[in-house]
Order: structure tokens, then C-alpha cells, then sequence
């Protein structure tokens, strides 16, 4: 792993800005350079949220992602439609087909399909189709470990939520297993 | 010292209490709020005091008497937020006075937007308010470099009796980055504070804090007092960093998250065979005017690249003394200027794509 240049975005509540930061944290966690901008202003309410989360081995310039992403993960349809063209060639565009029917239209890029909301319902809370999609993003790149994420859950959310850890990591494995093949 | 993640607003302040600010008066505005929430939160905790002033014309006077005392104090706004507090500023800078003051810029004229922007290099480096006066003003690249500068500008503040401000464009505030809190980089001996209103005990005659001087003769000796004040940061206040000098044919000069754009732009431009190098601005005022003597006889032209219509140039112009064409690349209202974008202008200054 070089550099992971990430776009994840969604409407608001479906958890893509801690995503974001549970990544960003993980990659801290393991000595990486890190940087986490998320979009701000009144897009947020009802429209889409977006973050961008730069995980490097090397020193980060701009901690915005033009058209350099390496993936996007996308929870809503309005976010594919939005960011596919920030996808550099060859990228990975990882997809929450349990909210979106449409495929990526681009041909350059890796497109991956993950029933996020399914599989978190299936495993009992629909709040976890985050790490659902963070666990396929992992699997593929390795860009951090699992323990590593699990870690900084810990750290973010604090000893009261430990009791969550379990069905993190859970979401996290479903989510690998989708894109494991 | 353990790295912490932490939003940029949220690492101003931290860092601020960590240099000892106890004061914190400050009205909301976007894109600086996490700051004030985080005082309100973290303030309590220290002994130390937050108000959440009436306006930002009354949080600036509160810094102008909590400075009067002695304490180490601030606000942050953002940019028309600071234009209220203009009044206030001059005073302070009148009467002499160490405080801090934040600016996470926005977009402008008026109320403008709330999307990052840099439109307000004028208003911070030529004075906002009335009279001969400056603000040693710092603008970071980084959060950690933010932390570095907050921590370091209650020093600097003490150091000069004067206001410190640091400037950060919404990005600063709003992304989330590794910081940690070490102790400033210059050391400085700091003078007592024998000048602060802290109740004379019946023991000393009363200190007076007063901007108002209305003999001439009195009000131009103190014009000539602060000057040399200002002098003395000309020399040694300047900061600023060289990027890729060496051989460059194209000297961008960017300050904050432009600066960092404006870096991918050139590691792009290098891939091409095409070099570039960059000075970055660390103080705005005092301006580095003499990193421009260090620019390499291969230079062909200055690239100015801002997040405005074109401000630091002048800054960028006056360094220059006619020697070299120069160029501006800006983007305005919110909008950031992407490193291909950037790339695009100097393959243009260069006549055309190699």
C-alpha cells in the first residue's frame, strides 16, 4: 500500500463520516500519514454527506480528492452518480446494491456490489451497513488491519460501546466475505 | 507525546489551553463553531472562563478587558465575524494588549458563504481597522502546524503586546488530521506583565489602559514606539517555507490548504519533467519578502495561487521588484483550486504542454 485516497458518501445517518473516521483513526493507529475532510454546509441536511480520507505511507499533500480517488464507496444512489468521476483509472468503486439498482457506469474502474443493508438487518442492526462496506474496502486493499479499525472503535466510541464490538466486527467480515469471491 | 486525531477547530482550541488560555469570548459563525463548542466544554474543566457574547463586537471588547488584566485570551470568528471585530482589534493594538484571535475564513464579500476561503489576506495583513498598526499573522498548513502556531502565538502576543492572529481557511477547521502538543519552537523571554489593571493594593500609582491620545506630539511618539514594534517582528517573526527550488522555471507562491493543493500540483508537474518549485507564506505579516532573493536564475515567472480574486499578489509583486512576470491563479466564493488545474496554468505560463 502506497497511498488510499477514499471517498465515502451517503445521505445523512448512514454513518459515512464515522466510516471515515474509524478508518482514518485505524491508519493513525499503524504510524500512517492520515487526513479526514469531511463536506460541510447545508448539503448535510437530507442530501448527501461525503468525507474524503487520505491513509499513506508517505507525507499528504492536499486532503482533497479530485479525480485521483483510488475508491469510492458509495451508500445512495445521488452518491454514485456524484462521485464515479473521481474514480482514478483502475479505481474501485464499492457499492451498496441494497440502495442502489443502478451499476457503475464507467468501464476503467473495478465496480463491487455489497447488499450493505441486507446483510447488516440480516445480522440484526441496520445501523452497522457502514462497516458492512468498510469490511469489503478492507479485503480488498488492506489498506489497514481489522484489529487496527477494531481499535480505533474503541478509542472513538469509548469503553460504553464496547459491548458493540462484537457486531462491528461481525458487519466487517460479512462485508469482506462479499468481496472474497 | 502521543498523536491524537482531531478536528481542526478542536485542535485550535486544545491547543490554546494548553499555552494557558483561560479566556475564551467568541460568537458562533460557520466554519469555526466546533472551536467555541469545545471551549464552552473544555474551559470549565481548567478553572478557565467562556462566554458566549451578545455579538462578536462584545466578545472582542471582553478579549480587549480580559487582556487588560494580563490573561492570556481569545476569540475566533470567521471572516465577517472578524470584520466586527475590527473596532476592537485597533484598540487593542492601540492600547497595546497581547491577544489571540482566530479567523477560519469563509467566503466574501458580506456574509458571503461558509465553503473554505482565503479572500481575507487584505483584511488580516493591512488592517481591518483604523490607524498604523499590524498583526503578526499566522497561517497554517496543516493542523499540526495550526497547534504549533496557536500554541506559539500567546507567546508571541506576550512577547510584542500586541494581537496575534492565526488564519485558517474552513478546511483547516473542518478536516480532521493527527496533532500533537509539544512545547513552541522559539523560546523567548517573556517581560512581566507590570503593566496590567490587577488592582494597584495602595501600593502603585494605577496602570491605564487607553487607545485615545489626543496631543499630537503624544499620540506621534506612540505611533513611532509601536513602529519599531513592528520592526522588530520584520525581522524576526518571518516564516516561510521553500519547496522544490532547485531548477524551478515556475515559483508558485500559496499560503495554507492552498499551499498543500499547490505542492500535489508540483510533485504532478515533476512527474512530467516540468519543475516547479513553491514558496509558502507561513507568516502573511510579516511577509517573507526575502524568500524571493533565494529564487534560482532558472525561474521564468511567479505563479500567485489563492483562494480569492487576487490579494497576496501585491504581497507577491512588491517581493518581486519587477524582475519577473507574474502570474495569478485563484479560484473564489468557496470554490478550491484543484492541483490539475494549477498544473493547467503553468503548462500555460510555460507556453503550452511539453
Amino acid at each position: 500500500m502506497s497511498t488510499e485516497k477514499i471517498i465515502m458518501a451517503g445521505f445523512g445517518g448512514q454513518g459515512v463520516m464515522s466510516m471515515g473516521q474509524l478508518l482514518t483513526y485505524a491508519g493513525m493507529i499503524e504510524n500512517k500519514q492520515v487526513s479526514w475532510l469531511p463536506s460541510y454546509g447545508p448539503e448535510m441536511r437530507g442530501g448527501t454527506a461525503n468525507c474524503s480520507v487520505i491513509v499513506s505511507d508517505s507525507l499528504i499533500g492536499s486532503p482533497i480528492i479530485t479525480q485521483d480517488a483510488t475508491a469510492v464507496i458509495v451508500m445512495n444512489l445521488p452518491s454514485l452518480i456524484k462521485f464515479e468521476k473521481n474514480l482514478r483509472a483502475n479505481g474501485r468503486v464499492l457499492i451498496n446494491s441494497s440502495l442502489i439498482e443502478k451499476k457503475a457506469e464507467r468501464q476503467d474502474v473495478e465496480d463491487y456490489y455489497i447488499p450493505a443493508n441486507e446483510i447488516a438487518n440480516e445480522i440484526g442492526n441496520l445501523r452497522v451497513a457502514n462497516m458492512v462496506m468498510l469490511g469489503a474496502y478492507l479485503e480488498l486493499t488492506k489498506a489497514v488491519s481489522v484489529d487496527s479499525v477494531i481499535e480505533a472503535f474503541k478509542k472513538v466510541y469509548g469503553a460504553g460501546k464496547e459491548h458493540l464490538i462484537p457486531l462491528n466486527k461481525e458487519a466487517l467480515e460479512r462485508g469482506a466475505a462479499v468481496v472474497r469471491g | 507525546m502521543t498523536r491524537i486525531l482531531m478536528k481542526g477547530n478542536e485542535a485550535i482550541g486544545a491547543a490554546a489551553i494548553k499555552a494557558g488560555c483561560r479566556y475564551f469570548f467568541g460568537y458562533p459563525i460557520t466554519p469555526q463553531n466546533e472551536l467555541p463548542e469545545f471551549m464552552s466544554k473544555e474551559m470549565p474543566k481548567v478553572d478557565g472562563v467562556y462566554v458566549q457574547a451578545e455579538s462578536e463586537v462584545a466578545a472582542i471588547n471582553m478579549v480587549y478587558g480580559a487582556a487588560g488584566t494580563g490573561a492570556r485570551v481569545m476569540t475566533s470568528s470567521s471572516s465577517p465575524g472578524i470584520a466586527l471585530k475590527q473596532e476592537g482589534i485597533t484598540y487593542i493594538a492601540g492600547a497595546e494588549l497581547p491577544c489571540v484571535i482566530v479567523n477560519i475564513s469563509r467566503g466574501g464579500p458580506g456574509l458571503g458563504g461558509i465553503q473554505p476561503s482565503q479572500a481575507d489576506y487584505f483584511q488580516s495583513t493591512r488592517g481591518g481597522g483604523n490607524g498604523d498598526y499590524r498583526l503578526l499573522v499566522y497561517a497554517p498548513a496543516s493542523l499540526q502546524e495550526a497547534v504549533d502556531l496557536v500554541i506559539e502565538a500567546f507567546d508571541a502576543a506576550d512577547y510584542y503586546r500586541n494581537p496575534v492572529m492565526v488564519i485558517g481557511d474552513g478546511m483547516i477547521g473542518q478536516m480532521m488530521e493527527p496533532v500533537e502538543f509539544r512545547e513552541p519552537a522559539t523560546k523567548r523571554e517573556l517581560p512581566t506583565k507590570d503593566w496590567a489593571t490587577t488592582g494597584t493594593n495602595s501600593s502603585r500609582k494605577p496602570n491605564i489602559i487607553n487607545s485615545l491620545a489626543l496631543d499630537p506630539e503624544e499620540l506621534e511618539k506612540h505611533n513611532i514606539k509601536l513602529d519599531k514594534k513592528y520592526k522588530e517582528m520584520e525581522e524576526k517573526e518571518v516564516r516561510y517555507e521553500m519547496y522544490k527550488m532547485e531548477d524551478a522555471e515556475v515559483v508558485m507562491v500559496a499560503y495554507g490548504t492552498t499551499a498543500r493543493i499547490a505542492k500535489n500540483a508540483v510533485d504532478a508537474l515533476e512527474k512530467e519533467g516540468i519543475k516547479v518549485g513553491l514558496i509558502r507564506p507561513i507568516t502573511l505579516w510579516p511577509f517573507p519578502y526575502k524568500a524571493f532573493k533565494e529564487i534560482p536564475a532558472t525561474a521564468k515567472a511567479l505563479l500567485s495561487v489563492e483562494m480569492s480574486m487576487g490579494q497576496m499578489i501585491d504581497d507577491v509583486k512588491i517581493a518581486n521588484e519587477g524582475r519577473l512576470p507574474v502570474e495569478f491563479y485563484g479560484r473564489a466564493g468557496g470554490m478550491i483550486p484543484t492541483p490539475e488545474a494549477i498544473a493547467a496554468k503553468v503548462k500555460d505560463i510555460l507556453g503550452g504542454a511539453k
